[in-house]
């Protein structure tokens, strides 16, 4: 037996996995068991300076939230952005891949990096130049409408089109990403799945519907379980473009619990919100999965 | 025709991806109240750089800028060096338990990390670390999806190549160092520019733990001054470009690397 085949003294294992497990227990797992139960306390701003204040509150946390019709409402912006903005991101992203994975398309490395761009720029730069863009008087969104005949809305401050206006600017901002790993997907396909479809005379949509969509499945199941994970944790957007508003219609579950927790120290409700947060990211991802592997029998 | 009307497509689309940036350029060298014209205008009238100037020399911009790349610089440096011990560990060291511990580590990904915000905050805290760098520095170390990269592509180096070295004597950490590193640059360059435009864009986490002006990266910053000057949206632009145009210059001269990565995340094991 060589020596790579015994296993590894005690000693190396500790020394390369110690910084890392250290960390990630220490500022993760840690403090996720530290919220569940600061969740069941009524830790506040008396509590911040000595713990001792800090009382057990049983379920009272969380009985005071499903009471609470911001929580609700925060709940229903969450579910409106994962159930529309999900979907439409993931249509435009994949859309997005056909069209650059396509043999027709010259220049492709460029037009990857340009759609790409939104995706790594600073969410809060964004933020200042969607603002304008949607601004009722000035904006060129109003502008371009104009042609239109449409009169002018305002976007961000209407409740019923602040939510819309938020998400069209997060689809602008992320499909690339998972344009990127539907590509990698595209270019798994056998190029002559297509070919022979042809011959038989499949048109461009059977081609789709029979060949790119059954085999990107795997592809597409992960696109969705990330996707889902990441647009329930909605926070950055209606932070800096409408601090939750107008009449708390963009106010997000995640909002919610920082305006609690870092701007009226509500540490212990806070705690709650994130755990219902978990409970609710944990089930969508059990369902996914479970569907996943109903569909592959 | 077929062929032209995709380029047409294709064009589409990337300028509705590119205009916002664009007039962001375009409007940051107006004169100031000049976007606040209808119809609204796409070059300026009369190009100025005022805007840049008071940013650099009344509002301390160069101090925010030079934050932002020594936090970034320093997160990506912790993280190359802890993450690709974790994870050549995790591709080729021999112990008991490894397959099941990184299951765990997996598994924690669905675990959204707001869950910890409060009680970190308050660990920091104790440690009478708010306010500063290490707050920022300490828990971001370690990344799951940094380790899941670098082993991933670690598992992929020969056993051979290592089994080699250890004839000639080499401890693990001299396999790791001599070996592992070098052949794994592509994926540390690719853990790199992740980490860098990570810290570099991060917004939720600096504005919870530093509270002092003087310590601000670029996007808390710039989300203050969105906050004192709404109205002067040309000085806002010009905020802006300083962000993100050194994200975007990094982005394009390392795109492959930053694509590459996302591809291997995206592919199941």
């Amino acid at each position: 037996m060589s020596a790579i085949r015994s296993s590894t003294h005690w000693g190396s294992v500790f020394l390369f996995l110690g910084p890392a497990l250290g960390a990630i227990g220490v500022f993760f797992f840690i403090p996720v068991i530290a919220a569940f139960f600061m969740s069941f306390t009524d830790f506040d701003i008396y509590s911040l300076g000595n713990w001792d204040f800090a009382r057990f509150v049983g379920f009272a946390n969380y009985q005071k939230l499903m009471e609470n019709p911001v929580f609700w409402q925060a709940l229903k912006n969450t579910f409106y952005f994962v159930l529309v903005g999900g979907p439409l991101s993931i249509a435009v992203s994949l859309m997005a891949a056909m069209m650059l994975n396509s043999p027709l398309t010259k220049l492709r490395s460029m037009f990857r990096v340009v759609y790409f761009l939104p995706v790594v720029t600073t969410l809060v730069a964004v933020a200042v130049i969607w603002r304008y863009i949607y601004h009722p008087k000035f904006g060129l969104l109003n502008y371009g409408l104009s042609f239109l005949d449409i009169s002018p809305v305002d976007w961000l401050g209407d409740p019923f089109w602040a939510m819309p206006s938020l998400i069209i600017m997060a689809v602008w901002k992320n499909f690339g990403y998972n344009m990127i790993i539907f590509i990698a997907g595209l270019q798994n396909i056998p190029k002559d799945l297509y070919e022979s479809a042809m011959l038989e005379g499949a048109n461009p949509w059977q081609q789709f519907r029979y060949i790119t969509l059954p085999m990107l499945a795997p592809t597409t199941v992960f696109i969705t379980l990330m996707t889902i994970i990441g647009y329930f944790q909605f926070f950055a957007e209606p932070y800096v473009m409408t601090q939750g508003g107008p009449l708390n219609e963009t106010l997000s579950i995640v909002l919610y619990m920082y305006q609690e927790g870092f701007r009226w120290w509500n540490m212990g409700f806070s705690a709650a919100i994130a755990f219902v947060l978990f409970i609710i990211i944990f089930i969508a991802t059990a369902i996914q999965l479970r569907l996943q592997k109903e569909g592959s029998h | 025709m077929k062929k032209t009307l995709h380029h047409i497509g294709l064009s589409i689309v990337a300028l509705i991806c590119l205009i916002p940036f664009l007039w962001m350029l375009s409007a940051s060298f107006m004169t100031a109240g000049e976007t606040g014209q209808f119809p609204p205008r796409f070059w300026p009238e009369q190009f100025t750089i005022e805007h840049y100037r008071t940013l650099f020399d009344r509002l301390n911009l160069s101090r925010y800028f030079l934050n932002s790349v020594l936090i970034s610089g320093a997160a990506t440096l912790i993280s190359l060096l802890v993450n690709s011990m974790a994870g050549y560990a995790f591709a080729k060291l021999r112990f008991k338990g490894k397959e099941g511990l990184f299951k765990v580590l997996m598994a924690a990904l669905v675990i959204p990390g707001q869950v910890t915000m409060l009680p970190v905050f308050l660990m920091l805290k104790e440690m009478g670390l708010i306010n500063t760098y290490w707050a920022i520095l300490i828990p971001g170390m370690a990344s799951i999806f940094g380790i899941f990269l670098i082993r991933q592509y670690a598992l992929s180096i020969p056993d051979s190549l290592i089994e080699a070295a250890r004839m000639d004597g080499a401890t693990d950490f001299q396999v790791y160092w001599k070996v592992i590193l070098p052949l794994c640059k592509p994926i540390l360059i690719t853990l790199a520019i992740f980490t860098f435009m990570g810290t570099w864009n991060d917004f939720l986490w600096p504005l919870i733990v530093l509270n002092d002006q003087e310590m601000y990266t670029l996007p808390i910053a710039l989300a203050n001054l969105m906050g004192e000057h709404v109205q002067d949206t040309e000085l806002m632009m010009a905020g802006s470009v300083m962000t993100v145009l050194p994200i975007i210059i990094l982005f394009i001269v390392l795109q492959k690397y930053y694509i590459q990565g996302i591809m291997m995340g995206g592919v199941k094991e």
